[in-house]
């Protein structure tokens, strides 16, 4: 699960903007499989922090009707270019990845 | 399937979610974070259950200092931006519900001290309804409600 995150994070006047792409499938858990009939189930990120240096800024809890490959934005003040970010992910069936970028 | 089987079925799979969720962060993640996921609310059928689960409170105090930008019509339900700003001070927490959904609770955000006011995402949405977004500041609750026209369901489909 490599790879999944994109990250873009810039300061623009002392808050910085994060902007953060991630690939999951998000399974509702009420979608039938076209082929098999058999109903699919539920696989979606339930987690997502973000830590800017160490602190955290943002925790998002989320159930599975947040949209497939979710986009995730939101702004916090203190942050400055080179910085490190990181995020980190968690979904129902215990997978999870993370990413540290610098804000640009 | 009936209804009652569907819901049996969907508690036996999040169970047994949970149950690896909690071997594997034993061994990648030693945070209690995960313990903190709000499954009750997450699993509540209806708006004040999902509130009262999350918040320890379903009352809920309009605002007009909470803006929600979402599309008036979404041509297709299972992906509908939004993003929630609001000019309350001291904002801990900001919540989008979809009204209608199977589970009402799509999302809640925790913001750090530092951490400005305002989140935006995609969301699903099953049908035509009401996504209202929360935010807790202090001991209340503020809300605002935007209708969006579903054409294409994003659940189910």
């Amino acid at each position: 699960m490599a790879n999944s995150i994109k990250v873009r994070a810039k300061v623009t006047g002392g808050v910085t903007t994060v902007k953060a792409l991630i690939s999951h499938p998000m399974e509702t858990g009420l979608v039938k499989d076209k082929k098999t009939g058999e109903l699919i189930p539920a696989h979606f990120i339930q987690e997502v922090t973000c830590e800017h240096n160490g602190t955290n800024v943002l925790t998002a809890w989320w159930g599975a009707s947040i949209s497939k490959n979710p986009y995730l934005s939101f702004r916090f003040k203190g942050g400055k270019a080179g910085d490190t970010l990181k995020l980190h992910w968690v979904d129902n069936k215990g997978e999870s990845d993370s990413l540290e970028t610098k804000i640009a | 399937m009936s209804n009652m089987k569907r819901r049996t079925f969907l508690k036996g799979t999040l169970a047994a979610g949970a149950a690896g969720m909690a071997v594997s962060a034993g061994l990648l993640t030693p945070r209690a974070v995960l313990a903190a996921w709000p499954t009750a609310a997450f699993e509540a059928k209806t708006v004040p259950d999902a509130l009262t689960s999350l918040m320890g409170s379903d009352k809920l105090d309009g605002s007009d200092k909470i803006t929600i930008k979402a599309p008036d019509i979404a041509e297709n339900g299972a992906v509908v931006p939004v993003s929630v700003e609001t000019s309350i001070e001291g904002v801990s927490s900001i919540s989008i519900i979809s009204e209608k959904n199977a589970s009402p609770l799509s999302a809640s955000f925790k913001l750090g001290s530092g951490t400005e006011a305002f989140v935006a995402t995609r969301i699903k949405l099953a049908k035509t309804m009401s996504v209202v977004a929360v935010v807790k500041s202090g001991d209340k609750l503020y809300s605002t409600g935007k209708e969006v026209k579903v054409t294409i369901g994003g659940c189910g489909g």
